[in-house]
């Protein structure tokens, strides 16, 4: 499947079927980080991505120090 | 993974809660956080007209469009910082959002209206790009809120946020912020009421609030905040949030319930906010504690500065 990721913008080809959390534990991601987006909906952590899937995920940390 | 009102399949899991929510209920659950905020730290009365700062961010964006569909009278106000191709970016995607619902936006750009932007501030005054940026985000709010007759001005601070704020003012003991913590501040000459309703809702959530709701946000981080220490701090609160959901609600819920209280009343008088003596600013007009603000003391410092080229942290 192909995975978009940010900050810096890059995709990676990951084999599937994996699910979301094995996904995560992967790519060395922290949970309370992000959000796997599918079709402009989210993905619920119990889910099983297959090889033909295309997902982003969208890290959700901002702010500046002010 | 299944809903916990409906029991219909659920979209997303919320650790601390313990609970997962369909698209709906999350929703609801996200308006029902704010109401609560607003509510329970008597933010504003329903009628009060409220001006919202807006930056094109997640959070900005999903506050004023929860505070509309909670019925209230908001208006945005996005200030244009001049940070290269992020600016611009931002500055898009705010008018968009705002033009789409035909909501009210007021736009101020550094450069066109005085003469300045973040980069260049940040040379001129050698000190941190979010200095220069707070600083004229802080006047310039207070300014058209005191101006344009508000009850409040809104901002977009979440749980992590305001986690990540204490954490920092904790780690150093800094008595005078942590006195002043709160997520209402009470108007004061010359300053308007400042509210955060969005401190019951994590920043994951804000994010799954943008998309369930088709909300289009910037989502690329500001390249001068990159690698600032608020961020370094969220990363270790989050890595204590993984271990123990629930982590940030309680230290920062903790602090307002068990510890603010305590360290107002032992601030000094002379750090409290309510308590330094304010005059006028001789260039503004607006409240000062010297003969002109500090907004004011940065506009004269930039006059004339060679626009700077934007620099990145750890770029080369």
């Amino acid at each position: 499947m192909k995975v978009h990721l940010r900050n810096p913008s890059r995709t990676l080809d990951v084999p599937g079927p994996v699910s979301i959390v094995a996904l995560l534990q992967r790519l060395e991601l922290n949970r309370e980080t992000v959000l796997v987006i599918r079709s402009g909906t989210l993905v619920p952590g119990d889910a099983v991505l297959e090889d033909a899937d295309e997902v982003e995920i969208r890290p959700v940390i901002s702010g500046g120090a002010t | 993974m299944k809903c916990r009102v409906c029991r219909e399949p659920a979209v997303i899991d919320i650790r601390r809660h313990n609970a997962n929510f369909c698209s709906e209920h999350f929703l609801r659950l996200c308006r029902d956080q704010v109401a609560r905020a607003i509510k329970d730290f008597e933010m504003f009365e329903p009628g009060a007209r409220l001006l919202v700062a807006v930056s094109g961010g997640k959070d900005s964006l999903a506050v004023w469009d929860i505070l509309r569909e909670l019925g209230y009278d908001a208006d945005g106000l996005y200030i244009g910082l001049g940070i290269g191709e992020y600016s611009d970016e931002s500055g898009r995607t705010t008018r968009a959002f705002a033009e789409q619902r035909g909501w009210p936006l007021q736009i101020i750009d550094l450069r066109e209206a005085y003469d300045y932007d973040v980069p260049t501030a940040a040379k001129v005054t050698k000190r941190v790009p979010c200095s220069a940026c707070g600083l004229s985000k802080r006047h310039l709010f207070d300014q058209a809120a005191v101006e344009g007759g508000y009850d409040a001005v809104v901002t977009g601070h979440n749980l992590d946020d305001e986690a990540a704020v204490l954490f920092g003012n904790t780690l150093r003991w800094q008595t005078d912020y942590l006195a002043r913590q709160l997520p209402v501040l009470p108007a004061r000459s010359g300053f308007p009421r400042k509210v955060k309703p969005l401190v019951r809702l994590g920043e994951r959530e804000m994010v799954a609030y943008c998309v369930l709701r088709g909300i289009d946000y910037i989502v690329e981080e500001c390249p001068m905040a990159a690698g600032n220490k608020h961020l370094g701090y969220k990363e270790a609160l989050n890595a204590i949030e993984a271990q123990s959901p629930g982590s940030k609600q309680a230290f920062y819920f903790g602090f307002l319930d068990r510890a603010q209280a305590h360290f107002a009343a032992a601030a000094p008088t002379a750090e409290r906010s309510d308590a330094v003596e304010l005059t006028t600013c001789s260039s503004c007009g607006g409240p000062s504690s010297g003969e002109i603000c500090a907004f004011c003391f940065l506009v004269r410092r930039t006059a004339g500065a060679q626009p700077v080229a934007l620099t990145v942290k750890g770029s080369s």
